[in-house]
């Protein structure tokens, strides 16, 4: 167990009246197979501002108390997908997670995401998940071979049809909140058919009816058991499952 | 250590890595080397949009758009740059729409446009809606449509591979680039990459300061291994603070905000832009409007029990048009800051965003070792580089295209020449600066810890050479970056291990940082003058006399090791417009 001094200089409300600080438990899944091969937890003890974000809190673990804590992240607001992990049980983007949304009167847990190898602390091999991204063809396929001088003529309400999921981040947020995924890591989970939906319902594309062959397959859309995990996790606010199910239906109707 | 032999490497995968590689890949064999997966490069949180004079909305042309870049930057631009990337534009927007873009459409399904700041009809006489958009995520957009495309074309990725070191041989007096030298994150083993052509595409530098709207991860590793290897950085004391960053945080709240029709209220209520700037108003150009809240705030019209932000306002816009143009900003002010922006207006002040300065290249994408000769071999494209389409500001918007334009005409460049060019070798050793930088810090004893020494550069860099500097505060950044340098050399790491040590990366990344905040603050104590992004309290005007000339800045190190940073200067490309007075 640690307890570190925190540096109050770095945290913005430094300074003001009250102090806004309370003292919380990060319980963090710690895997280094340098070191062991074997999963540990490890507390740390905080001070921080509860309007503060989780990863500020790992932030603080690594620069002030543990350097060898080791996790993914870029923009720190949500917007490159790099620090999905599970926080209380819960798939969630540690820069969009903010401490007073967790209750932080209990030790909160930090592990990384389910169903993809661990390669340490919070760090997992994302590799099957953009195999699978890469699988579905995500990429606009037009079959004109004389490209057009302008733009093509989309109107909005097309453009509107497919809006939803053209906001993933490929966080990997939602396949690994899947019980299908964990169970069988063949399975193309919600990304890959999110990204699928993008193109199959988007009006400039021609090859949709590719694409539903491809998820019609034994690993395809046809696994999913709308247990809604999927929607719950998604940082970008996706309406995931709602994606599977039209995709589900094209399949049935060969309308999109 | 590996070898690996390619025509072509490609450092960095956000918006100007990839648009070069979908271009190289077709041409020569590419690798990409890139520190973050493609996906999270920080091109995708780009919000507001993307310039081109497509007309689709109202009358315009790729003319009143070059004068716009030429003024905004302050005169401080290259002409025939400006003048290329307003006309590529056009045919840059229609690229990526053909790539599969989801452009916003109008009603007659073409690409929609909006206004943004500094962009304008007939060379100044009201705004003009020319920015293309998707939502209020264009970035992630273009970012996405451009890996899509890379699926698409087999673009080789390295993934989480650390572009570290430069290698530069030199044949018949000339410096030829050799390739990079790279660390595999996953294994910590050292790549060295042959190549015979470089392009950088490794983006920004904005982490030497505090509030920022730039990720973790932008901290000038590629400016700086160019840098290390005696080749020069053009106006690097150019740094552009955004007006409406989320107060605290640095969030950027896209500048689309006020191009919707939002607007900036100090304590009293009052729409303080409409004094500073009569006819754009809230919409000037980024530094005038930086410039005129903190104004507001020095002389006591600042809110909150501080003072020390303004509000942006949005309340007065219908909540559909919020929901359909700015859902991801709205969303960013709950989240972060608990407020509705529907009802209550957010919190703003000035964000450290976008480095105008860089890699001085031509305008095919090639680098200068001086002001005319180029590096056979390499090339560099992006927020890395400086052509210099932005000079002492940057327009919002022209940077999206930036990459496009000019990502794509040195991926072009570089392939074609790797076709007929040869390999040049490489030299002895040619990891060994890397290694050895690696294994000091490994073994280090030292007592310095990266993250104090972090803290501290961007301590003095918010207070001494953001929005306002003098040669009294710049003096004072310069000393302390000096004390910071020579404690870096004292900092030790915990994680001593090899894999997926971000531990030693960061302490790298900090070197690379220090060394960067040095040839800024050096650069901007030098130009006794006032212009674009670069205030100086104690020379408040423009100098056209002494100072319409771009900083170029070398590293010189002495005899007995010292380093110093040199300054020379390398004149601006005028053609079609006079310097004037800059009126919004
Ligand atoms: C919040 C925000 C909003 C913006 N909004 C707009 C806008 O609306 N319109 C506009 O025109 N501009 C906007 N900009 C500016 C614009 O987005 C950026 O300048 C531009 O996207 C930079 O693209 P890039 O390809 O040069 O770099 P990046 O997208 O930053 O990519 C850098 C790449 O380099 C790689 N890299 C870095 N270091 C190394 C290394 N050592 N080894 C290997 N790889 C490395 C990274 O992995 C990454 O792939 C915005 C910027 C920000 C921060
Ligand atoms: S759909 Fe949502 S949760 Fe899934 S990868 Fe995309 S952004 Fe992440
Ligand atoms: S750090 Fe980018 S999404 Fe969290």
């Amino acid at each position: 167990m640690a307890t570190p001094v925190m540096d109050k200089a770095e945290t913005p409300d430094a300074g003001s009246a009250a102090s806004p600080y309370i003292t919380v438990t990060f319980r963090v899944r710690r895997f280094n197979p340098e070191v062991s091969a074997e999963a540990t937890w490890e507390d740390f003890q905080l001070e921080i501002d509860p309007k503060e974000r989780v990863l500020d809190g790992l932030h603080k673990i690594k620069w002030d108390v543990d350097g060898t804590l080791t996790f993914r992240r870029s923009c720190a607001h949500g917007i490159c997908g790099s620090d999905a992990m599970r926080i209380n049980g819960k798939n969630r983007l540690a820069c969009k997670t903010l401490i007073k949304d967790i209750n932080p009167e209990k030790p909160i847990t930090i592990e990384p995401i389910k169903g993809l190898t661990v390669l340490k602390d919070l760090v997992v091999d994302m590799e099957p998940f953009f195999q699978a991204y890469r699988d579905v063809m995500p990429f606009l396929i037009t079959k004109d071979t004389n490209e057009p001088t302008r733009e093509r003529l989309q109107s909005a309400e097309d453009r509107e049809r497919f809006d939803d999921t053209t906001k993933c981040i490929l966080c990997a947020a939602c396949t690994s909140s899947c019980p299908v995924f964990w169970n069988d890591g063949q399975y193309f989970g919600p990304a890959a058919i999110v990204n699928a939906h993008r193109f199959i319902f988007d009006s400039r594309d021609e090859a949709g009816e590719q694409r539903l062959e491809i998820l019609n397959d034994k690993d395809g859309v046809w696994r999913c058991r709308t247990t809604f995990n999927c929607t719950d996790a998604c940082p970008r606010g996706i309406e995931v499952t709602k994606a599977i199910q039209e995709v589900k239906r094209a399949l049935i109707t060969r309308r999109f | 250590m590996k070898i690996h032999k390619y025509d072509t490497v490609i450092v960095g995968a956000g918006g100007a890595g990839m648009r070069a590689a979908i271009e190289s890949t077709k041409r020569s064999r590419t690798a990409v080397l890139t520190k973050l997966y493609p996906t999270r490069s920080h091109t995708g949180a780009a919000q507001g949009g993307m310039a081109a004079a497509l007309a689709n909305v109202e009358e315009d042309n790729w003319e009143w758009h070059t004068f716009d870049t030429v003024k905004g930057g302050d005169y401080l631009v290259d002409q025939d740059a400006a003048e290329i990337l307003a006309k590529e534009a056009i045919d840059s927007v229609l690229d990526l729409e053909k790539m599969g873009l989801p452009f916003n459409r109008t009603p007659d399904g073409t690409i929609d446009q909006r206004r943004f700041g500094g962009h304008s009809r007939n060379h100044g006489e009201a705004p003009v809606r020319r920015s293309c958009y998707a939502a209020d995520r264009t970035g992630h957009m273009i970012l996405q449509t451009l890996y899509q495309n890379c699926v698409k074309e087999g673009v080789e990725f390295f993934n989480e591979f650390y572009v570290l070191d430069q290698l530069i041989t030199e044949e018949d007096g000339i410096k030829k680039s050799a390739g990079v030298v790279a660390y595999e994150l996953a294994t910590g083993e050292i790549h060295v990459f042959q190549a015979k052509a470089v392009i950088y595409a490794s983006g920004g530098c904005g982490k030497f300061f505090k509030v920022t709207s730039n990720a973790h991860t932008l901290t000038g590793d590629g400016q700086a291994a160019v840098y290390r290897r005696g080749l020069p950085l053009e106006d690097m004391e150019f740094f552009q603070f955004h007006p409406t960053g989320i107060w605290r945080m640095g969030i950027l709240l896209t500048e689309g905000a006020r191009g919707e029709g939002g607007i900036l209220r100090n304590k009293d209520g009052e729409r303080f832009m409409e004094k500073y700037a009569p006819v754009m108003k809230d919409l000037a150009s980024r530094d005038v409007v930086s410039r005129s809240i903190y104004t507001e705030i020095r002389e006591g019209r600042g809110c909150g029990p501080e003072g020390d932000h303004v509000y942006l306002d949005l309340t007065h816009l219908p909540p559909e048009q919020l929901d359909a143009k700015l859902p991801d900003i709205t969303e960013f002010a709950r989240t972060y800051l608990g407020i509705e922006p529907y009802t209550d207006p957010i919190p703003i002040q000035p964000t450290a965003h976008y480095a105008m300065g860089g890699i001085p290249t031509n305008v095919e994408g090639e680098v200068l070792a001086d002001n005319t000769t180029v590096v056979p071999g390499l090339y560099a494209a992006g927020e890395v580089a400086c052509v210099s389409v932005h000079g002492a500001n940057r327009l919002g918007t022209n940077s999206l295209l930036d990459i496009n334009v000019f990502g794509r005409r040195a991926g072009i460049a570089a392939a074609e020449y790797s076709q007929k060019a040869d390999f040049v070798e490489l030299p002895e050793n040619p990891a060994s600066l890397v290694e050895e930088q690696i294994e000091r810090l490994r073994t280090s004893t030292g007592t310095e810890r990266v993250a104090t020494l972090r803290r501290e550069l961007q301590e003095t860099m918010d207070a001494n050479v953001m929005v306002f500097r003098t040669e009294q505060t710049i003096k004072t950044a310069v000393e302390k970056i000096t004390e910071l340098r020579e404690r870096f050399k004292n900092v030790a790491i915990q994680d001593k291990g090899k894999r997926f040590n971000t531990d030693l990366l960061e302490a790298i990344e900090l070197g690379n940082l220090l060394d960067l905040a040095e040839v800024m603050a050096v650069s901007a104590l030098a130009r006794k003058e006032s212009r674009g992004g670069h205030y100086r309290e104690d020379y408040p005007n423009r100098d056209d006399v002494n100072f319409m000339r771009h900083t170029m800045a070398y590293r010189e190190v002495g005899d007995d090791g010292t380093e110093t940073v040199r300054l020379d200067y390398k004149p601006v490309v005028q053609t079609r417009y006079q310097p004037m007075e800059r009126k919004y």
